[in-house]
């Protein structure tokens, strides 16, 4: 099982979700993978890509600048 | 391409999901007869998708949802967003039908986003793809003698249907095989949207977005008067992605052809210009509170200066005889100077982009 973080800092979505689908298609159901934004629009949008596609959001940090957003790679892709 | 008729195979379409009422329509007819759904989703960099106001601190306690992600999760399909933003800049730079009202290129543009959808429906083994697209409803690219040129010039031919219309085009593949049903598509056309909202009324759907004009921010005047000045002043139509998002944030000012300025107009854009300190010459009022100000273009220390005069205007001290402005060099390279704030007067209205 792999932890991994992504950076998708000044990025607007919808590119930090389009960062996470891309990482989250090279890794395996289990790993984790946690997404540093500053878009707060990810806090919308990474959750629901995550529900559409089976993902679990194990975590979301918001601070004022900054969300961190953790979720676990699922079975279905 | 040879498919078998009338077997028991599940068919699977791709549907390009912009996150509108048509296409969450589009969707949910095939749906409604079998079909295997999954939506392709583009981002090109002039979405309206994105969430361009979260960067606007005011808007951000409530935050626009995605409406793609949203359909998608209303209909219980996958949705899948492809960055497609560099491949698409040809699209905008040299459309070979040319503009809409402003810099949108409807007609080139449907076509690349269905040619791109067939290449990933032939990569994924899907049988055919779907749109919402109604005929009538927009001046460009969904006319009745415009809907042939996307199916031909994407390739698609007849394995694109177009299902809130279909039975005023000619049968398509997916109908002639047996894989839907024709009766059961429909017949909407114009810009009435009445039919849309009852066939809405009677799957359910109580909420959906509509939006205004065009998917992108290419139909928007004042977008598209930034462009072309962008354009103009490079001498060139080109962009990168950092460019047009630039366009979306701040008020820009262009006091000499080879350089303008961008102004952040409150906290949150003053937080988001931060990060591309390193790409732009920055400006910062240091003696009095003010917002962040980026130099895009090439700027001698005379433009500097001007620029600085002009930052000065924006800032708590404007009517402070000097203001003490920080310029950050790209290379990190910092100095202080002391200028005096230009009057409302000395800017000219034509200098706003
Ligand atoms: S409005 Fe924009 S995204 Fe929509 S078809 Fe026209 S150019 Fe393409």
């Amino acid at each position: 099982m792999s932890e991994l973080v992504l950076d998708a800092r000044n990025l607007l979505c919808p590119l930090p979700v389009i960062r996470t689908q891309n990482q989250v298609e090279k890794m395996n159901a289990g790993d984790t993978l946690c997404v540093q934004c500053t878009d707060h629009g990810v806090i919308n949008d990474i959750p629901a890509w995550c529900r559409i596609n089976g993902h679990e959001i194990l975590s979301i940090d918001e601070q004022e600048y900054e969300i961190v957003i953790k979720l676990r790679v699922g079975e279905c892709r | 391409m040879t498919k078998i008729s009338n077997d028991n195979t599940q068919r699977k379409a791709v549907a390009l999901v912009s996150g509108g009422l048509d296409s969450m329509l589009a969707v949910k007819v095939l749906q409604e007869q079998g079909v295997h759904v999954e939506g392709i989703n583009f981002f090109t960099g002039f979405c309206v998708e994105g969430h361009t106001h979260a960067i606007r601190k005011k808007d951000r306690d409530k935050p626009k949802r995605n409406n793609a992600l949203w359909v998608a999760e209303q209909l219980g399909i996958k949705l899948h967003i492809l960055d497609v933003s560099e491949d698409y800049k040809d699209v905008v730079i040299n459309p070979k039908h040319g503009y809409g009202a402003n810099l949108n290129p409807c007609l080139d543009c449907k076509g690349f986003m269905v040619k791109q959808a067939m290449a990933w429906m032939e990569k994924n083994d899907f049988d055919f793809l779907i749109t919402g697209e109604v005929m009538g409803q927009r001046p460009m690219s969904q006319r009745k003698d415009t809907m042939p040129v996307v199916s031909r010039e994407s390739g698609a031919g007849d394995l694109l249907l177009r299902p809130l219309c279909a039975k005023l085009l000619p049968e398509t593949l997916p109908e002639r095989e047996g894989w839907v049903d024709r009766d059961q598509l429909l017949d909407f056309s114009g810009r009435n949207r009445k039919p849309q909202m009852a066939l809405a009324e009677k799957f359910g759907f109580k909420e959906y977005a509509q939006p205004a004009g065009g998917c992108c921010f290419l139909t928007d005047a004042n977008y598209s008067s930034k462009l072309a000045d962008l354009w103009q002043a490079r001498g060139e139509k080109t962009y990168e992605i950092d460019d047009i998002v630039m366009l979306k944030v701040g008020r820009h000012l262009r006091p000499k052809p080879h350089f303008k300025l961008i102004i952040a107009r409150e906290e949150g854009e003053t937080n988001f210009l931060r990060g591309y300190r390193k790409n732009y010459i920055s400006l910062n009022t240091v003696s009095h509170s003010g917002p962040i100000s980026l130099i895009d273009g090439e700027a001698d220390e005379e433009d500097i200066e001007l620029a600085a005069r002009l930052v000065a205007r924006f800032c708590s001290g404007r009517n402070a005889d000097l203001v003490t402005v920080n310029v950050i060099q790209k290379s990190g390279e910092s100095k202080d100077i002391d200028v005096k704030p230009l009057t409302a007067d000395e800017i000219p209205q034509e200098w706003y982009v």
